[in-house]
């Protein structure tokens, strides 16, 4: 009797769970499908609120442009090479430190420690690093967005308790034993052990530059430098809510024939999706590693 | 100590010998140590101008002494009082909305026995979390504009009036803490998920055994097993109270809603960079860390001192 009582309140529980976890999902979804729909649907229809869930009027005229449209293009290409170039020099400063400190009978070991977290918890803030990098002579060039950020410390500990717990430490010593050099046995035994760890860390930082506008908005203001977000925030923020304003003091439907909101109208959503879309296919690829919790590490310093 | 690592590292040998059996390790260091040294210590080398008049021409070791003038002039200012009610209020509404929910979220996917579906829903809840700040900001413009958003759209089917809320005060903060819960409340979970797994399945079978309902499990065995992931987590959000994403604030922001969205982070970026102020919004900036760094301390030695977890 017992037993099928409490398998009846499994039963609901899980019926409210499931329905409960659908629902969020839902709600998470749902803005995501919105903007796909609309991306490739008429923007007369989108604009006037007719497409809200599955595309209408199917057209690809908003994609055709933002291919046409050279800062978008020449946005990317910089985005591309930033995220690229400053992810490997991200992972080499990254885990060659972690590395050397993973060993715990590293003389200085607890200082050098202390040295990097120090900075997670304070530092100069926005003003005196603006001015570093103005006497460095870094404004308004590629490396500043390359190296302005080569360490995360978060990521350092990341890879510090990867190294420390997640690669066997008896095929090192029998390297030792055989007399390979600590650099040599980094580069040719850890390093290959260390694919999980690379391919999260290397998704950490890739996304960080690619997705990262306010240091180049900083420090960057040539516009063929300009990564892909600052282009972004022209098309998607500034200009948008122009046309919010301008239509909060006019009709909406002398606003629709508007030329330069139409061309805007077109092209937004195709660049939202054409932006995104790089990191949202690779993610999935990576999801196994950032579950089993690689990042479990960040949480003790 | 041992010296395991290294065969030629025998034990009783000096300092100076064992740091040069280690020396490999350190050149491998230096490329880090270096850059912290000028990018992250470098920093804190210019912040004396918060105390001083910085000019250009003279440098920051030229520059002259004002002592605490600049903080004085902000601690007076009107926009103090403003400033820090506006970065207080939006942290403490994202600390309260945002910290259940990822915790409410990883122990209900926890529950979820069908391992493929499980999969499915996490691949999706994490999704937002990928998506640029620009562009999530540019998505809230979209769907919440007056004339062609589908916000409003919806509002005038049910009857409603509609309504700008992007130069509304009043909507700002909502619209801050919620659209970040839907980007992040996913990646957030995943933590908590990683400290559940943890739990030993024994220990769930033995409860069974012994009569426990799932909501008794769930409240005696996994909770416990989440709560020093918990307090870490609080305590670093409360000692970044005062640094709230001072960069998807700014992308929210316009004149008609600076009353509430105005916040000391984008203070200081406004008066020091785009004003050239140095000196004045280096001291708004120092002023911010500082009680930053005080409430960490703060915290961490409440929380070393309730629950034996702490984070140094």
């Amino acid at each position: 009797m017992k037993k099928i009582r409490e398998s009846l309140g499994d039963r609901v529980f899980n019926a409210v769970n499931l329905t409960l976890i659908t629902l969020m999902m839902l709600i998470v979804l749902y803005p995501l499908i919105y903007i796909v729909s609309a991306s490739i649907s008429d923007p007369d229809l989108v604009n006037t609120g007719k497409v809200w869930l599955w595309p209408r009027g199917i057209t690809f005229e908003g994609y055709y442009r933002v291919f046409q449209d050279s800062s978008i293009m020449v946005g990317y290409r910089n985005t591309i090479f930033y995220t690229v170039a400053g992810t490997l020099i991200n992972l080499f400063f990254t885990l060659t430190a972690a590395y050397s400190l993973s060993k715990s009978d590293l003389p200085g070991r607890r200082f050098l420690m202390l040295f990097c977290t120090f900075t997670m918890y304070f530092g100069g803030g926005m003003i005196p690093s603006y001015l570093l990098m103005k006497n460095l002579h870094l404004l308004n060039t590629y490396w500043i967005l390359l190296i302005g950020g080569a360490v995360s410390t978060t990521n350092l500990i990341i890879s510090r308790t990867f190294f420390q717990n997640g690669v066997p430490k008896e095929i090192e010593e029998a390297a030792f034993i055989d007399g390979c050099s600590p650099i040599r046995a980094f580069s040719t035994i850890v390093i290959p052990l260390s694919k999980a760890l690379i391919g999260v860390m290397a998704l950490y930082y890739g996304v960080g530059h690619w997705n990262s506008y306010f240091s180049a908005m900083i420090y960057i203001t040539d516009r063929s430098k300009y990564p892909l977000q600052l282009i972004l925030r022209e098309i998607l923020i500034e200009n948008q809510m122009k046309a919010d304003m301008m239509a909060a003091g006019a009709y909406v439907d002398e606003l629709l024939l508007d030329a330069q909101v139409k061309a805007a109208s077109l092209i937004r959503y195709a660049v939202i999706i054409v932006s995104s879309l790089p990191v949202l296919i690779i993610y999935p690829f990576l999801q196994k590693y950032f579950d089993k919790g690689v990042m479990i590490g960040s949480i003790k310093g | 100590m041992k010296a395991s690592t290294l065969p030629s590292a025998a034990p009783k040998k000096s300092v100076w010998s064992k740091i040069l059996a280690h020396r490999q390790y350190y050149y491998l260091l230096i490329p880090a140590i270096l850059w912290y040294a000028v990018f992250a210590y470098g920093p804190l080398y210019g912040l004396q101008i918060a105390f001083k008049n910085f000019s250009g021409a003279k440098g920051i070791w030229g520059s002259s002494w004002v002592g605490l003038r600049h903080f004085k002039l902000f601690f007076n200012s009107y926009y103090f009082p403003i400033l820090l009610k506006n970065t207080l209020a939006i942290s403490f509404y994202s600390l309260l909305a945002g910290t259940p929910i990822p915790i409410l979220v990883a122990l209900m996917l926890n529950e979820v026995r069908n391992a493929k579906y499980k999969k499915c829903v996490q691949t999706i809840l994490y999704a937002p979390h990928f998506i640029s700040t620009i562009v999530l900001v540019g998505i809230i413009i979209i769907v919440l504009s007056p004339s062609t958003g589908i916000v409003n759209y919806m509002l005038r089917a049910l009857g409603f009036e509609a309504h700008y809320f992007m130069t509304s005060p009043s909507a700002f903060r909502h619209i801050y803490v919620w659209s970040g819960i839907w980007a992040n409340t996913g990646w957030n979970a995943i933590i908590y998920l990683a400290a559940l797994s943890n739990v030993n399945p024994e220990l769930h079978e033995a409860a069974t055994i012994d009569g426990a309902t799932r909501m008794q499990r769930i409240w005696y065995l996994n909770i416990p097993t989440i709560l020093p992931t918990f307090t870490i987590l609080l305590i670093l959000s409360v000692g970044s109270l005062m640094s709230v994403g001072y960069e998807k604030v700014y992308l929210l922001q316009n004149d008609l809603n600076q009353t509430t969205s105005e916040i000391i982070s984008t203070y200081v970026y406004k008066r020091g960079l785009q004003n050239a102020e140095y000196s004045f919004s280096s001291a708004v900036g120092l002023f911010n860390n500082v009680v930053n760094f005080l409430l960490l301390l703060i915290v961490n030695g409440i929380a070393g001192k309730v629950s034996d977890t702490s984070l140094f």
